[in-house]
């Protein structure tokens, strides 16, 4: 747990506060997201948290300890930290880097190395192949798994992120949040995430606070955010098409169930079957899978005109994106629209086909919900 | 192995050779008498003795003084002290080697230990710089992470700091190199000595081979230390692509 009181903090030489009397809490297991404007004193709020800026006046409190009367060292210790320009060591490989807090808090050779095998295999990079590399040699996305890795490794119960995602590409971004949602659910850490993206907020935070100015206009949940924004400032922030918005505070498994699409077709399913169903299905196309239930491609209505054999692999097109069932609405939205379908295939880690979503069922979402 | 093998000795043994075979040359082929008398062993080795003592004693001396104060000079407490100094240490720069000498013979008096002496300060100078400079151009996103993570400000200056800053201090060590052996020659000026003895000695007699001499093993002790150094920051510095 985390308690801000009363904190204000006024950088030398300015006049104007940069956080001004801000009060927060944010409960053990949370993700409280702070959002707003750049200048707005967001970070300068997380970074007070781990006293890399002193509060000029206010008091801390983490898990009811006085955060400002701890030893600052011992306190950052238990604290994991992401910056938004990841800030990994180019001199030191990626298992050096990830051991950093490790090899602070002097833990034995073996079960550092071990942990940070873990790790790494958690953010989704084979310790076999990346461990020894340098920073230099990754991608942008993979250097931002290694430092959510780092800062994850010694197992803080809190940690501070700040635009962890905020330097990949837009697809690797969504993909990154999905990941690190899927192990917060596993981990459940109380943490405290900063972005200025207001759409990267409903998706990740359980509460969001929105700061303008250095104070804290409104703290509440996502739901609430949206449909009872406190003033025009939030109601700005968060945007007229809230109802989209919501897209991102349901992920897909929500709804899959209900939707009970007609059953995908095996490779060697004779073409007469295939069209049988294709006339039968809402999307006008079937989903092909192989015998472990990994998905292979589909079969569209305008594919039968072909005549190019007996069964379903002759006529079958690859599927170029799917979504997986932990994304959100809005991932498949923009899956779909980025392909140019109205529906999008789902699958779970493995690549074994889940369902189909399609525009409909957004649609359906959309009004229900507004 | 073989390639390991070569890197450490076998050029550096070449150019040593070479500089056996110009010694044994020019001993035993003297052009008249007075380059045989001013070419004896006993001679050059004795400038080449007090050539590399006079290197050797005012290079270390640089090395631990430049980059202990410019590490002192980076801490934040001392940072605009640091930025304050580099600007002393580039106008110093630019003042003469020869200039540097006879400052101090004026001040010190003649002898070996005035030009070590001499030496030493006009080597601290780009050693101090480029320390100061590679430890405080360190971005700022490591340092913040590192200290966000919880490391002590003396870890991140060894762990961190340091290592990063390592190339650039190198740089600068070589810098020191390359004046320290042009300057080392204008010692005997200032009565300190080493081969510069020889190539003033060449000069003011008209004996080309006594320069060539002077000059040509001055030329090869600068190129085996500043392969040396290199090849250490090479076997260092893996990380930068």
């Amino acid at each position: 747990m985390i308690k801000l009181e009363a904190v204000t903090k006024i950088f030398p030489g300015s006049k104007i506060p940069a956080v001004k009397d801000l009060s927060l809490e944010v409960k053990e297991g949370d993700i409280c997201v702070l959002v707003g404007p750049s200048g707005c004193g967001k970070t300068t709020t997380m970074k007070m948290i781990n006293r890399i800026h002193e509060p000029t006046s206010g008091s801390i409190f983490i898990n009811g300890e006085d955060a400002l009367k701890m030893n600052p060292i011992k306190l950052r210790l238990d604290i994991g930290y992401v910056i938004q320009e990841i800030g990994l060591f180019p001199h030191q490989t990626i298992e050096a880097n990830v051991a950093t807090v490790p090899n602070e808090k002097k833990w034995p050779k073996a079960k550092t190395k071990q942990k940070v095998d873990e790790m790494l295999t958690l953010v989704g990079l084979d310790p076999k192949v990346y461990s020894k590399r340098y920073p230099s040699a990754l991608s942008g996305g993979q250097r931002q798994r290694v430092g959510v890795a780092r800062a994850m490794v010694s197992d803080p119960p809190i940690m501070l992120m700040d635009e962890p995602f905020g330097a990949v590409d837009p697809i690797t971004r969504a993909r990154l949040q999905n990941e690190f949602l899927r192990i917060q659910e596993r981990i459940s850490k109380t943490i405290v995430f900063v972005t200025h993206d207001i759409d990267e907020a409903i998706k990740m935070g359980d509460t969001i606070a929105v700061m303008r100015e250095g104070e804290l206009v409104q703290h509440a949940t996502p739901n609430d955010l949206l449909s009872t924004p406190a003033d025009e400032f939030v109601a700005n922030l968060v945007g007229r098409n809230r109802s989209i918005k919501r897209l991102h505070l349901i992920r897909i498994r929500e709804i899959l169930k209900e939707v009970d699409r007609a059953k995908p077709a095996v490779m060697d399913m004779p073409i007469k079957d295939i069209e049988k169903r294709i006339d039968e299905s809402d999307i006008r196309s079937v989903i092909i899978v192989d015998r472990d239930n990994k998905l292979k491609g589909v079969i569209g209505i305008n594919d039968l005109k072909r005549k190019a054999g007996e069964v379903a692999a002759d006529y079958m097109q690859s599927l170029d994106q799917s979504v997986t069932s932990d994304a959100t609405l809005n991932d498949a939205l923009s899956v779909m629209l980025e392909c140019g379908e109205g529906f999008v295939a789902v699958v779970n880690e493995d690549d074994q086909y889940q369902g189909t979503i399609t525009l409909g069922d957004l649609l359906n979402v959309v009004k229900e919900e507004g | 192995m073989l390639r390991h093998f070569w890197r450490w000795l076998i050029l550096p043994l070449l150019l040593v050779t070479c500089g056996v075979v110009i010694v044994y040359y020019t001993v035993n082929n003297p052009t008249d008498s007075m380059v045989a008398r001013a070419l004896t062993y006993s001679n050059i080795i004795k400038a080449l003795r007090q050539h590399l003592t006079l290197m050797f004693v005012s290079m270390i001396g640089a090395i631990v003084v430049g980059v202990l104060v410019g590490i002192m000079l980076s801490r934040p407490k001392l940072y605009y002290v640091g930025r304050g100094v580099e600007n002393v240490v580039n106008v110093g720069q630019t003042i003469p080697s020869l200039a540097i000498l006879a400052l101090f013979f004026t001040i010190l008096g003649l002898g070996f230990r005035v030009a070590v002496f001499a030496l030493f300060l006009y080597s601290i100078l780009p050693i101090l710089r480029n320390t100061f400079a590679g430890i405080v151009n360190v971005p700022v996103s490591i340092i913040e992470s590192a200290k966000g993570m919880g490391m002590s400000p003396f870890r991140i200056l060894t762990r961190i700091e340091l290592p990063l800053a390592f190339p650039v201090i190198v740089a600068g060590i070589r810098t020191a190199i390359v004046i320290n052996v042009g300057a080392a020659t204008l010692a005997t000026f200032i009565g300190g000595g080493g081969l510069g003895d020889m190539i003033v000695t060449g000069l003011s007699l008209r004996r080309d081979m006594i320069v060539f001499t002077g000059a040509g093993l001055a030329a090869l002790t600068a190129i085996i230390l500043d392969y040396y150094i290199a090849q250490v920051e090479i076997k260092l510095v893996k990380w930068s692509s």
